[in-house]
């Protein structure tokens, strides 16, 4: 699949699917969308760019290795979800900030649980999609 | 809080909880938490395996205090819920702190402790770094989340963290052997956990609810309209499969001898007794005329899983595979309890499985130092360990005491109960089935003891003591606390099976609990 056009074209597909995933996940509270729909795309954004410029070159642009991500997003959703015991709600209560004008999303526990779930969904697809894609190059 | 929560002026009451929550029931979420975030932070910690152990070592001893102090609030204050989310009960998703949930938890959070410590030394650097602590976390979540949810979806999601956390667990290794028992263990259990998920479905389209509470409310008004014996019947095939109850045992022993031994302690204490719990929860709770109409099943049933496990332990040379079959017997004699349905025998039950779930891990581990000293998992060439250890004999004949059912060991006890019980409710039949299965457990396992530690070693030699691992055998040691403790002074324990044996037959009192109003939706 090392094409020169899919190669050049790669990292700003792959880019744009970033953002798109981001945009997916911050819409999801109230329409369709959300962490898992935007964990699904960002993770297909890093198996095209493994596809097109090889699986190290993949592993290297993630920085962190992507169980890690995983492991850091369960983390997230669990703190998210364990932040009510300072405001003496039950578990998984969400808690929601005053609004901040001009970002045209709510903070609240809710949005870093769906955080949480877009970086497991991330960390866990990229993961096994790296893991197929290293063993067809060899 | 409530001003800001509800800016429309609607009357929020109708569907949050609007009292404070008091830090202390907090407690119940914790031996699901806990352990989560801790799996979390250890898969993160990839490239420090060597820290593991002892994060993983001070977790469970916090959810292991956190399920002692629970259990200390609910045998004081009797038992109370908590619903996630601020959503009134029939809504929220509902965790019960009660009697039964929480001895088998805590008695869980033990044998994961147990394993963790055994496990520090006997797993070695690749097993660590291939996820062994995480795992274990994830599968402690699994098991925790299953005894204390009020829900039956949850109680399915639980159902499947801690399965898919097992398959992690049964392959640590990826030997041949391994993948073979893994992929039978697999089918299976996802067989049984789809019937789970189809029952489920139904009971949801026919009662509107998924709060067991709830469920265990209208089951009285829907008896005759829904089909409510169907339920009862998808329940008892779905979790009779993953207790490993006879027609369905066969993939117990066919993967329960593959994986490290350890792995193997925690999965023959753990998962078996979890599917004995669902089918507490849900044919004497939920749908407890179902439950009743279908004792008759039950009872052959128990009498087949526990005089078939208990033969085909006889019948087996190779020490793990006895285990697996020692786990099944015992499964049975849980079941016979079921199948009586009265208070004795429900509280022999829950007595039976505490002393299942130390008894077992303690065997699997006792298995693991057998092999450390004598070099083989085969009773053909196992041999003279008395000689070599004779603490570690002293410790293996009252396991296999304990495990028969007699004296000084903590099986005894429950066996006393279902007994009686069994008599008492004029089926004899189960109770001499439940002292046959004692008597071929005692032969059996008796002649483990005869063979490996008694008789002189074949080579004749035995110049080379191999050197016991000091951790395992502290391991065992703690385990052997509780064994003899149950099986000395059973009186606490036995006060705890009671209550929970009479909250099982107090379906009301469990609903009202839950839902104080009565109501529910």
């Amino acid at each position: 699949m090392r094409t020169l056009i899919l190669r050049t074209i790669a990292p700003y597909l792959s880019a744009l699917m970033m953002i798109f995933s981001v945009f997916v996940l911050l819409r999801g509270h109230n329409d369709p969308g959300g962490g898992f729909i935007g964990g699904l795309l960002a993770a297909s954004a890093f198996a095209i760019y493994g596809i097109a410029s090889g699986v190290a070159s993949a592993r290297r642009a993630m920085r962190f290795h992507p169980m890690a991500i995983a492991g850091s997003g369960l983390a997230m959703s669990v703190l998210a979800g364990l932040a009510s015991i300072l405001f003496g709600v039950p578990f998984m209560t969400g808690l929601w900030a005053p609004p901040i004008p001009g970002i045209g999303f709510e903070v609240s526990s809710v949005l870093f649980f769906d955080l949480g779930v877009y970086l497991v969904v991330l960390g866990a697809v990229t993961s096994i999609a790296l893991a197929l894609e290293e063993r067809d190059e060899e | 809080m409530e001003s800001a929560s509800n800016p429309y002026g609607v009357d929020i009451s109708q569907a949050m909880i609007l009292e404070r929550v008091a830090l202390a029931d907090w407690l119940l979420v914790f031996p699901v938490a806990l352990p989560l975030l801790t799996a979390a932070i250890l898969v993160m910690m990839r490239r420090h395996p060597n820290l593991h152990a002892p994060i993983s070592l001070g977790v469970i001893g916090v959810v292991l205090f956190s399920n002692v102090v629970l259990l200390a609030r609910v045998l004081d204050d009797g038992p109370f819920a908590m619903t996630m989310g601020r959503w009134l009960p029939p809504f929220g998703i509902t965790f019960v702190a009660d009697t039964l949930g929480v001895l088998l938890a805590a008695t869980a959070a033990l044998v994961a402790l147990v394993c963790a410590l055994f496990g520090s030394t006997t797993i070695n650097a690749t097993g660590k770094r291939y996820g062994f602590y995480p795992f274990l976390m994830l599968l402690m979540t699994g098991v925790g989340g299953s005894f204390l949810t009020g829900d039956i979806f949850n109680l399915y999601v639980w159902f499947e963290v801690f399965l898919i956390s097992s398959f992690g667990l049964l392959i640590l290794g990826s030997e041949r052997a391994q993948l073979d028992g893994a992929f039978k263990y697999a089918i299976l259990n996802l067989v049984a956990t789809t019937l789970f998920l189809i029952a489920t479905g139904l009971l949801y389209g026919v009662f509107g609810t998924l709060n067991m509470a709830d469920i265990a409310l209208k089951s009285e008004a829907l008896r005759g309209e829904g089909p409510l014996m169907m339920l009862a019947t998808l329940y008892l095939v779905a979790f009779g499969m993953k207790a490993a109850a006879f027609p369905l045992h066969f993939w117990l022993p066919a993967s329960y001898h593959t994986p490290r031994l350890v792995v193997g302690a925690l999965f023959g204490a753990l998962l078996t007794k979890v599917g004995v719990y669902a089918l507490l929860r849900t044919l004497f709770v939920l749908l407890p005329q179902e439950g009743g109409a279908l004792s008759g099943v039950i009872a052959v049933v128990a009498v087949l899983t526990m005089v078939f496990g208990a033969i085909g332990a006889l019948a087996q040379a190779d020490i793990r595979r006895i285990m697996g079959y020692v786990v099944i017997s015992g499964i049975g004699i849980m079941m016979a309890g079921l199948a009586l349905g009265n208070e004795v025998g429900l509280a022999g039950t829950v007595l039976y499985a505490v002393h299942s779930m130390l008894v077992m891990a303690a065997l699997y581990l006792l298995v693991a130092l057998m092999r450390q000293v004598g070099g083989s998992y085969s009773l053909a060439d196992l041999g003279g360990l008395y000689r070599l250890h004779p603490l570690l004999a002293a410790i293996a004949l009252l396991l296999v005491l304990s495990a028969a059912g007699l004296p000084p060991g903590s099986g005894l006890w429950p066996k006393v109960m279902l007994v009686k019980s069994a008599l008492d409710g004029g089926a004899g039949w189960i109770a001499f089935a439940i002292l046959l299965s004692g008597l071929l457990t005692t032969l059996a396992l008796g002649r483990v003891f005869a063979l490996a530690f008694w008789r002189p070693r074949a080579g004749g030699s035995m110049a080379e003591t191999v050197a016991l691992d000091r951790t395992g055998m502290f391991a065992l040691g703690i385990l052997m606390i509780p064994i003899l403790w149950i099986g000395l002074y059973p009186e606490p324990v036995l006060a705890m099976a009671n209550a929970a044996a009479a909250s099982l037959l107090d379906p009301v009192g469990y609903s009202l609990l839950v839902l104080p109003a009565g109501g529910g939706s």
